[in-house]
């Protein structure tokens, strides 16, 4: 029985005139005990909006998410959460925005030995020197390691990524991607991930699994493509690995043809799909 | 250079004030009217009779009033604020009402809180508290109201309990916005004490100004509005002050 199970999950929002957008459509995903799955698709496809759902951040429309037996219906207590933005409260430190976390998570441990596990877990991602520091003195880079070493405080068995290194610079990125795995396989349960991204290289680097995200609306999942490149993998390395290639060729194949299609064919293709296509191509080929 | 300008602007208002005293004999003009107040200024803590007092001790009186006043007024309007901020159904319930009471001049209000209380001196804190609580009911709300969905997702997502995120998140998300309240609350206060003391004749700035004039005795009614003013603003900028800080840090 796979860990977490997504069955048939459709979503739409209502906007404010009244009109009905449809976000998600018959959205079924299965996710193993302890694997890394990538959700990659272009920017505004519905990304999010499933991340969420399955998060329990959001209620789906119709269909189900199972997690480990249990159907989500709110935010469970062994999920973590990493945001693009950071999401850490300005007017706590560094060390005072993971401790809020763990005293969340163990409202009856010692208010020192909660700090002092705040500490060791912003020492685990470099800051050790940096706990004491708001985030308005940290660098992006800095702030998304806090967030993280907010994540993996309160040692959680599952762990959602919304595009976490998104709004970072390709240096910190790849350093952070490196982070991220050894922090994921260095916990003593393992660790299952859900991470969304527009990248294909980072999906590459990082995941067991690549589900392409085809757009809509509604979008709709692709079939899973299995990762098998070896570990450790570093970019460097990928980019002149030929079954990385490989994958990265297929994965953009399966992402762009499918937006081709819609912007040539179907009555419903928009400017925006042909755009979008030529950018994540464009991304890609960079 | 930064003193320069507005000491001159302030000698520019003594030079119009002095030309008015020409063409209107009942204006003091400037000399007269340190000439007959300086007993009061010089000699601030004397107290000669009810109203007759020192000015550092009828501003004194006042400033005692405003801040039981104005205490009251926030400790009504910041939960309120909250309440309003949290939950869409009880700002559709009491915004109109509230957009109706906001306007209703102190001078309105003093007489319902003789009616409602009987006694002129809590008539009296009534009025400044329902006059000056409005700015910090509102900018409370707003603050609420303005927290980013992404604060909100850390309580979700870290299942903060009620009052951590309350004390965590809510509060200080809200706090410049609160401050902002209590500066003008303030403002508010302090105009209303000195229309609450004409009527109730309590002794203070306001009820010296009211009675020097009864009195006929202009001078001191140019006094008082000059104290009036210095201390509206030297109130005015320890909450601007305060307000930064809390910015700042």
């Amino acid at each position: 029985m796979p860990f977490i199970e997504v069955a048939r999950v459709t979503k739409s929002y209502t906007a404010a005139n009244g009109a009905i957008r449809p976000v998600l459509r018959g959205v079924s995903l299965s996710v193993q005990r302890g694997e890394f799955v990538c959700i990659v698709g272009a920017m505004g496809s519905g990304k999010s909006t499933l991340l969420s759902i399955l998060a329990g951040l959001t209620r789906p429309d119709a269909g189900r998410v199972v997690i480990d037996g249990e159907p989500v219906d709110r935010v469970r207590a062994d999920a973590a959460f990493v945001f693009q933005n950071y999401s850490l409260l300005p007017w706590l430190t560094a060390q005072e925005n993971v401790r809020l976390a763990i005293e969340a998570a163990a409202p009856t441990l010692a208010r020192q030995e909660q700090a002092a596990r705040a500490r060791r877990a912003l020492e685990q991602v470099g800051l050790g020197t940096a706990v004491n520091r708001r985030p308005s003195q940290l660098s992006g880079g800095m702030r998304q390691r806090v967030a993280i070493a907010r994540a993996f405080a309160t040692d959680p068995e599952l762990l959602f990524l919304d595009e976490p290194f998104g709004a970072l610079d390709a240096l910190t990125r790849e350093t952070l991607q490196q982070d991220l795995v050894r922090l994921c396989s260095s916990t003593e349960r393992p660790v299952t991930a859900v991470m969304i991204t527009n990248s294909v290289e980072e999906a590459i680097l990082l995941a067991d699994w690549i589900v392409p995200m085809l757009p809509g609306p509604p979008a709709t999942l692709g079939a899973p493509i299995r990762i098998q490149l070896p570990r450790p993998r570093s970019v460097a390395q990928l980019a002149h690995d030929e079954e990385a290639s490989e994958v990265r060729a297929h994965v953009i194949a399966t992402l762009t043809a499918t937006l081709c299609v819609r912007a040539r064919g179907s009555s419903m293709a928009s400017p925006q799909d042909a755009i979008a296509a030529r950018r994540l191509a464009a991304e890609e080929s960079r | 250079m930064h003193l320069l300008l507005p000491m001159v602007g302030v000698v520019l208002a003594v030079l119009a004030w002095w030309a008015a005293s020409v063409m209107i004999p009942e204006l003091p003009s400037p000399a007269r009217t340190w000439q007959e107040s300086k007993i009061y200024i010089l000699q601030p803590l004397v107290k000669r009779g009810e109203t007759d007092q020192g000015i550092a001790l009828l501003a004194y009186y006042s400033l005692l009033r405003v801040a039981q006043g104005f205490l009251l007024g926030i400790m009504i309007g910041t939960p309120v604020g909250f309440l309003l901020g949290v939950s869409p159904l009880l700002c559709r319930m009491f915004d109109p009402l509230m957009q109706v009471m906001r306007p209703i001049s102190p001078l309105a209000w003093l007489p319902l809180g003789l009616v409602l209380f009987q006694k002129s001196e809590t008539a009296a804190l009534f009025a400044i508290a329902v006059c000056s609580m409005w700015p910090t009911i509102i900018n409370t709300m707003v603050g609420v109201r303005a927290i980013p969905q992404d604060y909100w997702n850390v309580a979700k997502v870290l299942r903060l309990s009620k009052t951590t995120t309350f004390l965590k998140i809510i509060v200080p998300a809200t706090l410049p916005y609160m401050f902002t309240g209590y500066r003008l609350s303030l403002g508010i206060a302090w105009l209303v004490i000195v229309a609450s003391e004409m009527l109730t004749g309590a002794p203070g700035v306001g009820g010296f100004l009211w009675q020097e004039y009864n009195s006929l005795i202009y001078a001191h009614i140019l006094l008082a509005i000059i104290t009036i003013g210095v201390i509206g603003f030297v109130l005015d900028r320890l909450m601007g002050l305060a307000e930064a800080r809390l910015r700042a840090a």
